[in-house]
């Protein structure tokens, strides 16, 4: 298969990660859909490395992965307080911060 | 033989994303992200990409998404009448702040978005996009291979490397803070237990934020 | 010393006593403001005989002395000069004006004797009588504005002298809002005439003014008639009239000075001394006419009914200034200047009388309270009579010869001049009626109490001080009147200055009997040398008809009124009733007030309210202001609506800045 078909599965995989934050209101559902997008960035740079044929590509998505997890340790971090003051998990309730 | 591979891990990662946005239970959303890695993992072996690929089952699948596991058990959370796989109508209707709207509009802009990239990356102008890929030799420190990549994270990305495990480090405690049971100036237990005034532990935190910070539970009254 | 040294002594004068009195007020003991006060005029007074004497010795066509003492402002195209001009005219007007002002503040010494405004009226009366020696002193058009200003609020300042009655601060009003008209018109008129001899200076725009100017054009008629218009309002011409009456509401001196002898003469003079430039608009000349006939018909109409003593006496005032304001348009100068001091003299004891008979009433001013004076005022009524008789035009007193050169000049114009002839001998009639009617009201009939109580020595005092206008209580302190009431049997200053005025009054036509001795035209003749009108030929017929007509108008007068008023009194009570129409239309004083009430006033008072209520409130604060706030506020809420807190729209709008930056890079390759 070309690099293409990778390239199609993964902006496919993004555009419904994206979708996917716009639409839920748990906010862990819209973590997940967060996970989403980064793993279809993933698969974008891996598939680029292939094509380049060096482990830039790759490399990349290993730290992408780490940052990834870090950012999922602090959001479930964040959920789990927010759950433990008893206010609603859903993100169209948590709006204190408007203007 | 890799063509029907690709189709079958691509359609894989393309239901499991499709799960992970429509599925009503959180739970259910997260077993069909563990499906999406998984045959994202099978694509990384496709692409050559062995260590990626195994990091991604082990690190991704394996540790961030029991974590996930382990906290949708704990928080839970139901989304009421929110988006069904059958329910289009009604996924359409959504409720919330402008939700038909958004709903609508959310669909719209992934489409729009969609539409974009596939342009940006089918239609450039690179050759080597509708090939295969670079010449590939197999070998012990081949492309993809664990020493390969390690030779690159130890050599040339040494401080990408350092930093990411930075990261790492603050991350921890980070989510240690936030999730952890401290003891309020003037109250026992937990913040959002009722303080009673005595028991006056102090944490290092407590000594840097002063009281009404503006915390969301202070703005609940749940904390003074 | 010079001549125009003396012009200035006569300005300092006064000046220095306002000053002086002004400023130590708190220190000066007793009565030694009014000292200070007199002792200043009178100062003045020998100045402005020192200016006399000294100018005279002057040849005849040297006689036009100017002198500057500093340039105030020289800016393109205007010189503005401190400079006097001294010549006959202004030294005639310097000394009526000095002398009368003198015998006046000797009588206020006596008059305003317990009053607490002591030393602030002798302030204001000093400057008043620096204003008006500045205005007929001044050498250029400037000065004589400013004098004509100062003079104004002189005025002001002196009808709201006793400033806690609210009927005097409202004349006080009245009468400098007209004014401030008259002031508009002067200097617009000034610039009429500035715009053609480029020079504001009196002897220099007197001498461009027939070069520059044809007769009968447009920018000098224009200006000739705003110059009228400010010595209409000046000296209380109709329509700028209504002033004048409400004046009397200023302590009587005030009104004998301000209002009877000087202030408003200052329109007479006006005319007088720009006789160069209305001799070119002929025009504005016979306007000026018109208007001083009409005055001094209406206002004679309307001192038949007056019942205030004053107020007959200031309608009288009005009308004469109406024969001198009609002579001096006529260019009968040297007869209108004439007429001005035998009035000065005549009209300023009848007020001095006036407030004699009003401090026997312990303030009581209505004709319909007072009567049978004869016998506890004889003073007072030698003066009166005197004054009266002076004022109906009999001979040998002044008004006599004043008032009948007048009219002869007025008669030897011929054509529509007749008109204003004829007017000018019914108004004399008129005049004779209503002096005689008040003389007689006062002073004959039955005593009234406060005439009994003066009889057996006791001078009557109010218990309650009131208002005489409107009755309402008041009390003695500071801003009203004080406790005191004086009359001249008693005053020694009031006699003396009233003796003096009397003598005056009698002996003052001897000056200028026709075809014996013309002193005045004499003397006035090097400022009016270049004037066609001032040499008439007198027609010798005309002389002789018109004095024993004025005669006989005058005693028929006097007769009427001793008919009605001492024979028979019922008489004017039915005749009231008889023609009611008549009478409201003179009590209302012609409906005058009323005119400019709906003419103006209203007006000017509905336009505020619209621009308070309707153009600030809704233009400017709602609109300018409440607006421009209200598109920020506007804009800012619109744009505040994003931060909504929805986590959503964030990410939408994330998602979308996203796609669009795609799109353009899209576009761009």
């Amino acid at each position: 298969m070309s690099i293409a078909w990778y390239l199609a599965v993964s902006a496919i995989v993004f555009a419904l990660g994206a979708a996917g934050v716009m639409v839920r209101r748990n906010p862990l559902v819209v973590l997940l859909c967060l996970e989403l997008m980064l793993n279809g960035a993933n698969l974008a740079l891996v598939a680029f490395s292939r094509m380049w044929g060096n482990g830039d590509g790759q490399v990349f998505a290993l730290i992408v992965m780490t940052v990834a997890a870090c950012e999922v340790c602090i959001g479930l971090g964040l959920v789990v307080a927010i759950y433990r003051r008893r206010l609603p998990i859903d993100v169209d309730e948590l709006r204190e911060l408007q203007g | 033989m890799s063509a029907a591979l690709f189709f079958v891990a691509g359609f894989g990662a393309i239901a499991g994303a499709v799960g992970v946005v429509m599925l009503r239970d959180p739970f259910y959303a997260v077993l069909a992200l563990v499906a999406h890695l998984l045959s994202l993992a099978v694509l990384f072996l496709l692409l050559r990409a062995e260590f990626v690929a195994a990091a991604q089952v082990v690190v991704y699948a394996g540790a961030v998404m029991v974590l996930y596991v382990f906290v949708v058990a704990y928080v839970g959370g139901r989304e009421d009448r929110s988006s069904g796989i059958g329910q289009l109508g009604e996924l359409l209707r959504g409720r919330g702040p402008g939700g038909a709207q958004l709903r609508l509009g959310a669909a719209i802009l992934g489409g729009a978005l969609l539409v974009e990239l596939l342009i940006a990356l089918l239609g450039t102008g690179l050759k080597a996009v509708g090939g295969a890929g670079a010449p590939y030799a197999p070998g012990p420190r081949a492309f993809g291979t664990p020493a390969y990549i390690g030779q690159l994270l130890l050599t040339r990305f040494l401080l990408v490397f350092e930093v990411a495990s930075f990261l790492l480090l603050i991350a921890a405690v980070g989510a240690v803070v936030l999730a952890g049971r401290s003891r309020t100036i003037g109250g026992r237990g937990g913040i959002g237990e009722d303080g009673d005034g005595t028991g006056r532990v102090l944490t290092p935190l407590d000594l840097i934020r002063p009281h009404e910070t503006g915390t969301m539970a202070e703005g609940v009254g749940a904390r003074k | 010393m010079a001549t125009t040294t003396y012009g200035w002594l006569v300005l300092l004068f006064p000046l220095l006593g306002t000053l002086v009195i002004a400023f130590g007020y708190r220190v000066l003991p007793g009565r030694s403001a009014g000292v200070i006060g007199t002792g200043a005029i009178g100062l003045a007074f020998v100045s402005a005989l020192g200016a006399l004497i000294s100018l005279e010795s002057h040849s005849s066509s040297h006689q036009e002395l100017a002198s500057t003492l500093w340039n105030y402002a020289s800016t393109v195209g205007v010189d503005a000069k401190v400079s006097i001009l001294v010549d006959p005219l202004s030294v005639f007007m310097i000394l009526i004006v000095s002398g009368i002002s003198s015998m006046i503040h000797l009588y206020s010494i006596s008059y305003l004797e317990e009053d607490r405004g002591f030393a602030r009226y002798f302030a204001y009366l000093n400057f008043f009588v620096f204003a008006m020696l500045l205005l007929v002193l001044a050498g250029n058009f400037l000065l004589l504005i400013v004098g004509w200003a100062f003079v104004g609020a002189a005025s002001y300042l002196l009808i709201s002298f006793w400033y806690r009655r609210t009927t005097a601060t409202r004349a006080g009003i009245k009468a400098f809002v007209i004014n401030v008209l008259g002031d508009a018109g002067l200097v617009l008129g000034t610039y009429f005439i500035f715009k053609h001899t480029h020079t504001l200076d009196f002897l220099g725009a007197f001498a461009a003014a027939p070069h520059v100017f044809h007769a009968g054009e447009a920018d000098i008629v224009a200006g000739c008639l705003l110059l009228l218009v400010g010595a209409i309002a000046k000296s209380a011409q109709i329509p700028l009239h209504t002033w004048l009456p409400d004046a009397m509401e200023g302590p009587t001196p005030v009104s004998a000075l301000i209002h009877a002898a000087t202030m408003v003469t200052a329109g007479v003079y006006l005319i007088a001394r720009m006789h160069v430039l209305f001799e070119l608009a002929p025009a504005a000349q016979d306007t000026g006419a018109a208007i001083g006939a009409a005055t001094l018909l209406i206002a004679g109409t309307i001192a038949l009914v007056q019942t205030d003593v004053k107020r007959v006496i200031a309608y009288s005032t009005m009308s004469q200034i109406g024969y001198m304001i009609m002579g001096v348009s006529v260019g009968a100068y040297a007869a209108g200047m004439f007429h001005l001091m035998t009035h000065a003299f005549f009209k300023a004891l009848l007020f001095m009388g006036a407030g004699s008979i009003i401090g026997a009433m312990a303030g009581e001013q209505s004709l319909e309270k007072m009567g049978g004076f004869r016998r506890a005022l004889p003073f007072t009524f030698g003066c009166f009579v005197i004054g009266g008789l002076a004022l109906s035009g009999i001979p040998p007193f002044s008004g006599f010869f004043s008032k009948d050169e007048i009219l002869l000049v007025t008669g030897e114009l011929g054509g529509w001049h007749w008109v204003l002839y004829a007017i000018g001998y019914i108004g004399a009639f008129l005049t004779a009626i209503y002096t005689f009617r008040m003389i007689f009201r006062a002073f004959y009939g039955d005593p009234v109490a406060q005439a009994r109580e003066l009889e057996e020595g006791h001078l009557h005092h109010a218990e309650v001080p009131r208002n005489p206008a409107t009755g309402e209580v008041e009390d003695t302190d500071v801003g009203f009147p004080g406790p005191h009431h004086t009359i001249a049997e008693r005053a020694l200053p009031m006699k003396v200055a009233m003796t003096v005025l009397a003598i005056g009054a009698v002996g003052a036509g001897l000056v200028q009997i026709p075809e014996v001795d013309e002193v005045i035209t004499n003397f006035l003749r090097p400022t009016f040398a270049g004037s066609p009108l001032y040499e008439p030929h007198t027609r010798d017929g005309l002389l002789i008809f018109g004095l024993c007509l004025g005669t006989a108008l005058g005693l028929s007068g006097i007769a009427i009124a001793y008919r009605i008023w001492v024979k028979n009194p019922e008489f004017a009570v039915r005749a009231r009733e008889r023609f009611g129409a008549v009478y409201e239309l003179l009590a209302h004083k012609w409906y005058f007030d009323e005119l400019i009430d709906a003419l103006v006033v209203h007006p000017a008072a509905a336009l505020g309210r619209f621009a308070t209520g309707t153009f600030e409130r809704v233009f400017v604060q709602d609109t300018l202001v409440g607006g421009s706030t209200g598109i920020v506020r506007a804009g800012s809420a619109t744009v505040r609506a994003v931060q909504s807190g929805f986590l959503r729209y964030y990410a939408a709008l994330l998602v979308l800045g996203v796609t669009g930056v795609a799109f353009y890079f899209l576009l761009q390759t």
